[in-house]
This record gives C-alpha cells, structure tokens and sequence, in this order.
C-alpha cells in the first residue's frame, strides 16, 4: 500500500431539521450566552474601575491608610454579619421545611407555606425598620446578659450596646430575611424525598425521626446546601436592612455587642457612594469587586460540597 | 425465629372505603405463602397490614386480628415501629438507600435498633446477610460503594439481606420480582427456598408459576366488582389449587378464564 486513496466521503445524511428546533435551539444557546456575557461586562467593569484604587497611593484612599486596611472591616462586616444570619436561619428553616411536610396536618402545612413565602416579600426597607424599631431595643437585656456571662468570648466582649444597634442585631433581621428562601427550597426538596425509600425506612422499623434522618435528610442535603447559599448570598449583599440598623464604620472587630461594629460592603457603598469623588469612587468599586469574589467564593465551596458525593446522591 | 401468623375477621378501610373484607387465615411457620389475585383485590393491601405498614397512609386503617405468636398486632399499647422490626419487608421495586453504601445498607435496620455492636460483629453481620441473600460473593469487593450502583436483581437482593439482617420473624415480600428479568427472578425464588428454612415468609406474586415453584400453601384473593372490597376466595395447599382447587373463581383464575 503505496499510495493510499483518499477515503471516499460517504454520502452526506441529509437529516431532516425542523424550524422549530432550530429556532428553540438558538434561543437556548442564546440565552446561555448572553448571561455568561453580562456576568464577563460586570466582572470587566469592576475590575477596571477598581484598578485605579489598587495602584493608587495609601495616602490617596479615604481615611488615607490604604487599601487593604479600608476593605478589611467591611469583607469581616460583611461576612460576620451573613453568617450569623445563616447560624439563625438554616436549622430553624430546616424544622419549618420538615414540619410543613412530615408533621403538620395538611390544612396547616399549606397555610404555613404561604406565609412563609409572604416573608420572602416584604421589601429589606421595612425590615430594617422592624430591626431598628423594635427588635434592636428587644435585644438590649440579652446583649446585657451575653455581656456578663459569655463575656470570654471575643464575640460578646463588651460593652454591651444600649440600643441594641449591633452586629448581631443586624445578623438576627438578616437571618429573618433569608428564612423564606432556605425553608422554600427545604420544603420543595424534603417534599419529593422518594416514597420509596421512606417507606424502607419505616418498614425496617424506623420511627418518624428515623425515617427523616435515613431516608429525607441525605436526599434533601444538596437542596438544604443549594437554598443556604442562594440565602447567604442574599445576606452578603444586603444593604438597606444594614444601613437603617448599624451605624459602622469602626475597625475591624470580632465583637457583635458593642456600639462600634464595622460596616459591610453594601451598605458601606450606599451610604457613601452619594458623595464619593474621584479615587473614593474607585475605592468603592473596589470594595465591591471584593464582594463579587466573595460570593462567587461562597457559590463555587458549595457547589463543590453538593458534588463531593455525587455518587450517594441518590440522583443516580 | 419463625412464628406462625393467625389472622381472623380482618377488614382493611382506606378512609371510608373498605379494602379489603373478612380475612380468616392461619399461616404455618417456615413456609413460602403466596398470595394471588387480579389487580386491585387487596393482596398487597392485605400483606401490608400484617407489619402495620397499611397505616402509614393518612386514613387507612384495620379491624379484626391479626396474631403473631400469640401477640396481637393491633392491641392497645402495641407499637406499629416494634412490629416493624420483628417483621420484615421486601417492595416491589428494590429501594437501597441511595444515599448509603452496600454495607450501611445491610446494617441499616440494625443500627435502628441503637444496640452498639463491635466493627468486627458488625462486619460478621454483614457477610453473614449477604450471603444469606446470595450476594456476598458479587459485592465482597466493593462494600463501601453506593447500593444503587448495582443492577436491579442485585439491589432486590441487597434489600433482602437489609431485611434478614435484622433478624426478623416474619418475611413479607410485595412482588418482589416483577421489576427484575428472569434470571434474577430466578435467583431471587432459590433464595426463599433457602430463607425458608429460617423464616416464615409471605408473598404477594402476579406470576402464578413463580407461586407454584416457591410456595408450600397459596391464598387467592378476588373482588366481585370495582368498588367492592376484595375477599380471600380460597386458601390451601399449593399443590391443591393448581390441581383441584375448591372454588370455581380459583380455578377459572388460575386456568385464565378470568371474568
């Protein structure tokens, strides 16, 4: 075999494409397209705006000691506050979800259900307010109380705040906030757990806790997962509820009952944006490019939590 | 181990609606029972009210007797969970916790039970069920994989070394092998053979051979007409339904002159 032909193309198979798939096809794609296209333009805006405030001089910055130490209390605001509200309102939102769908009687449970979606719709104005009016005094004999008994603690330190205006103040209305998302996707996943399963559980003799933990609970993790950060991200970019309750701008401090917390990012940016000029625009911008990192930190961990066994999921 | 079953006057309700009418029936231990019957005329209804499995849907419930050594099932005091565990089920479609590993899935129920065990009773345990249901060998070398990455004779299998491992008095099995192919079915009736020996076990079938090849006696179960609660027609010797049944219906329905 010398000279070896070319291989003679085999017919073309004309395949018959209807418009319709056509149509839906390119519409999918381009739509899959077009939000990897506004998340690049945010991404490239941030970026290139934050740049001037990465390499401008320490003196330049707002409150002139540079960079790193103007972000840092808001990131550690930011954050505190966020995951206090997660420590509130995953295992309280976990209980609801179980509650509505292995408990309750039928006609409480959907009831229930709509009013705990009606949570998810008050605006974050109004529970700022809620926060500042009532429950920031309501806090104030327990910030007193976790003063004197778990003082030890870097995070009850002291003084305990007199108007209850705190850090953990603001993690309490956040973590009610985000009670409605997490406990609407609990519920949606626990209520699709396999009869299947539930019922090798019982006949194993399992009694109803039993039940939950074998046969619930491993096949609702992921959603569990999923609904506290689709809430987490909703805390971390809070700014209204912030703004109304904290009055930040301290360094950076762990402690959540003191009357001097710092500020997170979004509202930081809201309060100041108003009458930033020049590099303090750039300062801003850069602050948020942090928060977009941190929240795209907090997607990706879960994600790959969710994936880690995606072999025991169930799913396959 | 095994104990006899005595059934007397049960009548099965989902809510208002009787399901099931006047079951009178003595089930001997270590014996394979099958229990035959058109779609729809109780017999699954029937096999779930012998572990208290009936009741888990909203509105069902029982009246009449169901005693298991002496012990009545639905007497007051008794607990649906403890009755559970001294009898144990097979479903029809086979259900391992997706969740769980080969080996959290045979020691699941046990570890219900919150008795702590040694890791080396434990994994004796293990070997000792899967054995029991002819699977050890297939999945010795991968214990620690997913159950739902087996095939569906496997799975079937692996849920009937989750149910013996517990120990339990009594065997239900609610078509245990309609999901699965004849080789598997097969497999899975030389293991009641085996299992016989130990337990005593019920078994609700649509293949009427598959009742002919296992069982030592075989209830057959009818309903008049839709709407009307099912009845146990006729229950004896294996060998005498598919010969010489008493009954007419039996006979039609094993003969598949149906209707």
């Amino acid at each position: 075999m010398t000279a070896t032909k070319a291989p003679t193309e085999p017919p073309a198979q004309r395949t018959v494409r209807r418009p319709g798939d056509r149509i839906f096809a390119g519409a999918a794609r381009g739509s899959g397209i077009f939000i990897l296209l506004v998340l690049a333009g945010v991404a490239a805006f941030l970026i290139s705006e934050a740049i001037p405030a990465l390499t401008a001089a320490s003196s330049e910055i707002p409150d002139g000691k540079g960079l790193g130490p103007y972000i840092g209390p808001l990131v550690l605001g930011t954050l505190l506050g966020a995951v206090i509200a997660l420590l509130v309102a995953t295992p309280l939102a976990v209980g609801i979800a179980l509650f509505i769908t292995y408990y309750a009687p039928r006609r409480i449970a959907a009831t229930m259900g709509y009013v705990i979606d009606l949570l998810a719709a008050i605006p974050s104005v109004v529970y700022g307010f809620w926060g500042l009016a009532v429950l920031a005094p309501k806090l104030v004999p327990f910030h007193a109380w976790a003063a004197d008994h778990l003082g030890f603690l870097p995070f009850f330190a002291g003084p305990a705040s007199a108007s209850g205006r705190t850090m953990l103040t603001v993690g309490i209305v956040l973590g009610v906030m985000i009670l409605p998302i997490i406990s609407a996707i609990s519920r949606e996943v626990f209520s699709q757990a396999p009869a299947l399963h539930r019922e090798a559980a019982l006949a194993l003799g399992a009694t109803r806790w039993e039940m939950i933990k074998m046969a619930v609970l491993p096949y609702g993790k992921s959603g569990v997962i999923a609904g506290s950060m689709l809430g987490l991200g909703r805390a971390l970019g809070e700014t209204m509820a912030v703004a109304i309750i904290l009055s930040g701008g301290a360094g950076a401090t762990v402690n959540l009952i003191s009357n001097s917390n710092p500020s997170t990012i979004a509202s930081n940016i809201a309060l100041r944006f108003p009458e930033a000029t020049g590099i303090g625009v750039n300062t801003l911008i850069a602050s948020g490019l942090a928060l977009f990192l941190i929240t795209l930190a907090v997607n990706m961990l879960a994600r790959w939590i969710v994936n880690r066994r995606a072999d025991f999921s169930g799913a396959n | 181990m095994a104990k006899r079953i005595d059934v007397s006057d049960l009548d099965i309700y989902y809510g208002n609606f009787k399901a099931v009418e006047g079951v009178n029936i003595s089930i001997e231990p270590r014996s394979i029972t099958a229990l035959i019957g058109p779609s729809g005329c109780g017999k699954s209804t029937f096999l779930r009210s012998l572990n208290r499995m009936h009741e888990v849907i909203p509105g069902a419930r029982v009246e009449g007797k169901v005693v298991i050594d002496g012990q009545d099932l639905y007497g007051a005091g008794v607990d649906p969970v403890d009755v559970r565990r001294q009898i144990g089920m097979v479903f029809q479609r086979p259900n391992p916790f997706p969740t769980m590993s080969i080996y959290d899935n045979v020691v699941a129920g046990v570890r219900l039970n919150s008795t702590k065990m040694k890791k080396s009773a434990m994994d004796d345990l293990v070997e000792r069920s899967l054995k029991g249901a002819n699977l050890w060998n297939e999945v010795k070398d991968r214990l620690n994989r997913p159950g739902s990455g087996l095939s569906g004779g496997q799975q079937q299998r692996l849920c009937i070394a989750r149910a013996i491992a517990v120990e339990p008095e009594v065997l239900l099995m609610d078509e245990p092998c309609s999901a699965l192919d004849p080789i598997s079915t097969l497999a899975i009736e030389d293991l009641m053979t085996e299992l016989k020996e130990r337990f005593t076990i019920v078994i609700v079938t649509h293949n009427m051979q598959q009742a002919a090849r296992v069982s030592t006696s075989t209830g057959f179960f009818n309903l008049n007409g839709v709407g009307q609660p099912g009845r146990l027609i006729e229950f004896n010797p294996t060998e005498k339904i598919f010969s010489n049944p008493e009954e007419k219906a039996t006979e039609d329905y094993i003969s598949g002159r149906f209707g």
